[in-house]
């Protein structure tokens, strides 16, 4: 672990916002791209630079296009020890770049890696994290970070500060920021550092890994749910739901019901006691809309909802209902859409 | 792990089960209890009128620190017609003294408070937990079965305190399923009002409330029974018909509810108030007749689960809380004989004869069925009065003599004077 | 061996219900929870103590009331139960919280003996920030497995965990030495129905209470004052308005629908 000792208690030092690039293989997650947009505007109002850091076994290669969404600078660190993400040694390498260089602001996804990376690099800086947000703004007056996030499952924003401890830390979730190159891009500066550990020192050993969506979805991953309830009336109808998902290049999805009649496995159940979703588009087939669904999906960008009661509350928070059997309407639909595709309208 | 023992196994959390729980541990006794609910009162969301006088010898200081909400000065009783009313209303200085006669409560409170006073005194009260069958040896009850595993408890006694449906009573064979005709379904709503609005409406101040009883013809012709209870900062609003009904006019809970709500005597009492819960639930109107066996070898039925329901005053927690405290009583003779065979227990029904419990379910045990076979009681007084009322309270130029004598015509015309009569004679026996 | 799950009772999310004139949080009758997470971390932890002896401690962090979240714990089985209560831990947030846990977990290591095993919940449905768990791993200096869906394999003669955790593309299986530190999903188990004996002992048992003069705390890191970050406000989403209801016959809602959706379709290669 990091010597805290070394970290400088003096926060007027601290300056600069960074980005964590993070990869997968080499593959670098979109959302990395997403902060350093969003990273650039608020460097702009705070009147500082942009930096992206990446961790990995190689990374060099993702220099290319870090700079054409804004990062002026590339802090990397390579290593055999790296080619895999465990988070001590991950933890350990952006500590010493943090303490070494002092970025005042440190944006990460929200993702599955970056929530696990996150919480841990804060503690062991012994700085705040702000968590999962959806909007980040700079104090005109303090120059401080405003982060806000929702709370008890989207139903209360809360804004966040951390005026005392640098950097000011926080995930954002993946989606909410667009991702747009500049006009002009430079190479920037690349900064190269190395670790001081070596393989035997890292206790976590990686014995295998299955990339797969069986029993493992996240459903947070896709701009595009589909999701079926009881009202889809057999397991079989649920072929459709996945064709409509496939069409948009999204993904499906159910309620508690369905899951408790097999339409559905439970790694794909959305609501509180599955996974909470904010996609761009939740297509709700043959859902009632019971409050531990809706906390899951609500704060979806657009709801589609398709019911044949009128009164169903799912329609509460649908910005178009649709009052249809969703047996007959989604064949048409997809139909339609089919038609979209090949003649382009 | 071993038998898992107590001298007394109480099914159900309620009134009735947790008074007898409260005496017994009192008294040195070991027992348990078991509710199948998350907590007790988790399935009794609403409120009612709580009875302060059963509580003597259960617990003594009441209300103390119990959670109610006001106490009761006026009581109302309306004789309702579609858009009409006659009442009653008897406020009465007296009801101000304390100990009062009796509060609204809110059952998911209150029953959580009184399982405190249970635990406080030493009773095992466990939760989510459901008695699947009483454990029999030969006739004699001798513990019972919980759906967990390694979940048998046997006992000395056994108190089915389980509720409307009493599987308990049913399942040893005291009782049948219960009749459609016996059993009213109610409908529930809490409807949050500011606590100003709620003294102004009602004309109380402090912590004084009112309730409101009503029963006739509020749905197309169907008879119903309603009531309005003010609590704090809401008042309860509820809706009952017995099922049988319900299915002949093909009426369902949330219409009728409705139809009070739109009542114009009723919308204006509660006009801006927001519905925070809504419950429905099922009341055993059978009374007297329809009441179980109450005790076998080893058991003890009380509360809602032996039909104590006073339907007429719409009084059950405290038949509940007192049957409870007697099955409790006759426990603690019986363990002096160290013998719990039925007739030992029968103790039980003979404390509840003496009782308020028996001598009111008594005096009104004929009144369902007079109900049942007389329609026409509610079907066609409720409306002839209020229309009787309206036509007199009238001006409009006829003589009140002459108004008296249509009213008069117009009831003989619509039940016959002989009819009239022998109904007037027939329900003072029956209540009077 | 001997398992650590930190708990946390939390108001039920979904009954909490949004006042939008005044912008605030119903919490009046709502009613706490155990985090459902930690439902399957003791479950899971009791699993592993039946299989290889030991046992169970949870601990939490909470004001008086949580204890009845611990006694949920010890119904599903877990042995002892441990509340860190005190007005100094008021207002923390994450990193002040991931602070307390440690040092009261620090206090039952020595009143209970070394813990091979430490459970946290992936995150607490009330602020979903899943960052208590990977902060107390980092102050114990512990080997942190989030998202943790099975334990393959135990090997308490040489140390160590087989386990497999979610990742985004899927799963993957990692050896670590005891101990560690895991935070759970829910399809870790399925919850069992718990014997009648268990929850006997848990209305019986004595809730262990530990308050900030039993620990050994650095006051300069506790509590709304020394936490790191602050709620600057708080306030409600704009509710949503119940949108259009599309009308016409089947064909034509289909083709409204399908040119607003139009924009997401895959492109055909
Ligand atoms: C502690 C707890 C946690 C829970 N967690 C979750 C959770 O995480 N996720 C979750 O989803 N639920 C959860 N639930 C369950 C939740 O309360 C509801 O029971 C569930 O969401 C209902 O699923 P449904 O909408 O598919 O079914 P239903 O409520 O039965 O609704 C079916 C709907 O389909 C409509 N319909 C019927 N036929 C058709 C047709 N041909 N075409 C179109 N519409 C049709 C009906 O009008 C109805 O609205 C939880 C419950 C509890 C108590
Ligand atoms: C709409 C309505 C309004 C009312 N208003 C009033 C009023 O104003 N004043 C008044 O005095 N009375 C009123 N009553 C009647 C009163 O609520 C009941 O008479 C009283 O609650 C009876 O108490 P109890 O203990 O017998 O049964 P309950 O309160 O029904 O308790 C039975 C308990 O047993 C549990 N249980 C059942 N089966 C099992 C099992 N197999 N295993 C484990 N646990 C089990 C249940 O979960 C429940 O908690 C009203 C009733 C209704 C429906
Ligand atoms: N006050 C607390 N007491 C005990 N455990 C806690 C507490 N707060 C959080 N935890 C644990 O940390 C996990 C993640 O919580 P959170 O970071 O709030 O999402 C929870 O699921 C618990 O296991």
């Amino acid at each position: 672990m990091i010597d805290l000792s070394k970290k400088d208690p003096d926060i007027s030092h601290y300056k600069d916002i960074w980005v964590f690039i993070e990869q997968t293989d080499g593959k670098p997650a979109q959302v990395s791209f997403e902060l350093l947009t969003k990273a650039r505007e608020l460097a702009a109002q705070r009147g500082c630079s942009v930096a992206a850091v990446a961790v990995g076994k190689s990374v060099s290669h993702l220099a290319e296009k870090v700079f054409k969404y804004g990062a002026e600078r590339f802090y990397i660190i390579e290593d055999e020890i790296f080619a895999d993400y465990r988070t001590e040694p991950y933890r350990d390498a952006l500590c010493e770049l943090v303490i070494k260089y002092k970025p005042e602001v440190f944006l990460v996804g929200a993702t599955t890696q970056g929530r696990d990376l996150s919480g841990t690099v804060a503690t062991a800086l012994r700085t705040g994290l702000t968590a999962d947000t959806t909007g980040q703004e700079i104090d005109p007056k303090t120059g401080y970070l405003w982060m806000t996030r929702p709370t008890f499952g989207g139903s209360l924003m809360a804004t966040i500060y951390c005026p005392k401890h640098r950097p000011q830390m926080s995930t954002v979730r993946p989606g909410v920021f667009k991702a747009v190159e500049i006009e002009n891009p430079k190479a920037g500066e690349i900064i190269r550092e190395k670790v001081d550990f070596t393989e035997d020192q890292i206790v976590k050993k990686i014995l295998k890994k299955v990339v797969s969506d069986e029993g493992t979805v996240n459903l947070g991953f896709y701009d595009v749910i589909v999701a079926g309830g009881k009202g889809m009336g057999s397991k079989e109808n649920f072929a459709m739901i996945k064709e409509l998902a496939d069409l948009l290049g999204g993904t499906w999805a159910g309620s508690r019901m369905a899951v408790q009649l097999g339409y559905v496995p439970q790694s794909r159940q959305v609501g509180q006691t599955g996974q909470t979703v904010h996609p761009k588009l939740y297509i709700a087939c043959g859902i009632s809309g019971a409050i531990q669904h809706l906390v899951g999906m609500q704060t979806s960008d657009t709801i589609i909802a398709i019911n044949t009661d009128p009164e169903a509350p799912i329609f509460d928070v649908s910005s178009y209902c649709i009052v249809e059997d969703a047996v007959k309407f989604l064949p048409k639909l997809i139909e339609k859409l089919k038609n979209t595709q090949r003649f382009g309208g | 792990m071993g038998d898992i023992r107590y001298d007394v196994a109480i099914v159900g959390a309620g009134p009735a089960g947790l008074s007898a729980a409260i005496v017994l541990a009192k008294a040195g006794v070991k027992v348990i209890v078991i509710e199948r609910g998350r907590f007790p009162g988790s399935k009794n969301v609403m409120g009612g009128v709580f009875y302060t006088d059963c509580m003597k010898g259960v617990v003594d200081d009441f209300p103390g620190k119990a959670p109610v909400e006001r106490h009761i000065v006026e009581q109302r009783m309306w004789l309702i017609d579609d858009e009409s009313y006659v009442g009653f209303t008897h406020k009465n200085a007296k009801f101000d003294n304390q100990p009062y006669n009796c509060h609204t409560v809110f059952r998911a409170q209150f029953d959580k408070w009184l399982a405190q006073q249970a635990t406080g005194a030493g009773a095992l009260i466990i939760n989510q937990t459901v008695v699947t069958e009483p454990i029999m040896e030969g006739d004699k009850v001798v513990g019972i079965r919980t759906d967990r595993p390694e979940g048998d408890i046997m006992a000395d006694c056994v108190i089915a305190a389980d509720g409307v449906n009493s599987f308990i009573a049913k399942s040893l064979g005291f009782r049948s399923n219960l009749k459609k005709n016996a059993v009213a379904l109610g409908v529930k709503e809490i409807i949050g009002l500011d606590e100003k609005v709620i003294n102004d409406r009602f004309n109380v101040s402090g912590s004084q409330g009112v309730t409101i009883e009503m029963t006739g013809s509020l749905f197309e012709g169907a008879e119903a029974m309603a009531f309005l209870y003010t609590n704090k900062k809401s008042v309860s609003l509820g809706v009952g018909m017995i099922i049988e009904d319900m299915i002949e006019h093909n009426i369902n809970p949330n219409e009728l509810m409705e139809s009070l709500k739109a009542h114009p005597a009723i919308s204006p009492l509660i006009e801006g108030g927001e519905t925070k819960e809504y419950l429905a639930h099922m009341i055993p109107e059978g009374g007297y007749n329809e009441m179980p066996r109450l005790f076998g070898d080893g058991v003890m039925i009380a509360g809602d689960a032996a039909m104590m329901v006073n339907a007429v005053h719409r009084e059950g927690s405290n038949l509940a809380i007192t049957s409870g405290k007697l099955a409790a009583q006759t426990y603690l003779e019986a363990a002096e004989k160290g013998d719990f065979s039925a007739d030992t227990l029968s103790v039980y029904a003979d404390k509840l004869q003496e009782s308020f419990v028996m001598k009111d379910l008594k005096k009104y045990k004929e009144l369902p069925k007079l109900l049942q076979k007389n329609r026409h009681l509610l079907d066609k007084y409720p409306k002839l009065i209020n229309d009787a009322a309206f036509e007199l309270l009238k001006v409009d130029g006829i003589s009140k003599q002459a108004k008296q004598r249509s009213i008069w015509k117009n009831m003989k015309q619509q039940i016959g004077f002989t009819r009239m009569l022998k109904d007037l004679y027939k329900i003072w026996r029956t209540v009077g | 061996m001997h398992i650590l799950v930190f708990v946390k009772q939390v108001p039920d999310a979904s009954q909490v219900r949004v006042n939008y004139e005044t912008g605030t949080l119903i919490r009046e009758g709502v009613p706490a929870i155990l985090n459902p997470f930690e439902e399957h971390a003791v479950e899971e932890a009791v699993r592993l103590k039946d299989e290889h002896g030991g046992k169970v401690t949870v601990l939490t962090m909470g004001p008086p009331q949580a204890s009845e979240a611990l006694k949920q714990c010890l119904a599903r089985g877990a042995d002892k139960a441990y509340l860190l209560s005190d007005r100094i831990f008021a207002g923390s947030d994450t990193l002040a919280t991931s602070y307390a846990l440690y040092e009261g977990a620090r206090k039952i290591i020595e009143l209970e003996g070394d813990v091979d095993l430490f459970f946290a919940g992936k995150q607490a449905i009330d602020g979903d920030t899943a960052q208590t768990g990977p902060g107390i791993a980092t102050r114990f200096d512990l080997p942190l497995v989030t998202y943790l869906i099975k334990i393959n394999e135990i090997n308490l003669e040489e140390k160590y965990v087989v386990a497999t955790r979610l990742t985004e593309f899927g799963q993957e299986t990692v050896k670590v030495p005891i101990p560690v530190f895991f935070t759970v999903e829910e399809s870790l188990n399925v919850l069992s129905h718990s014997p009648l004996p268990y929850l006997i002992k848990a209305e019986k048992a004595k809730i262990e209470l530990l308050s900030g003069e039993n620990v050994n705390l650095d006051k300069q890191q506790c509590g709304l004052k020394h936490s790191p970050t602050m709620v600057k406000k708080a306030f409600t989403p704009e509710k949503r308005q119940r949108g259009a209801t599309l009308s016409g016959t089947l064909d034509e809602v289909a083709d409204q629908i399908a040119s607003k959706i139009a924009p997401f379709l895959k492109k055909v290669s």
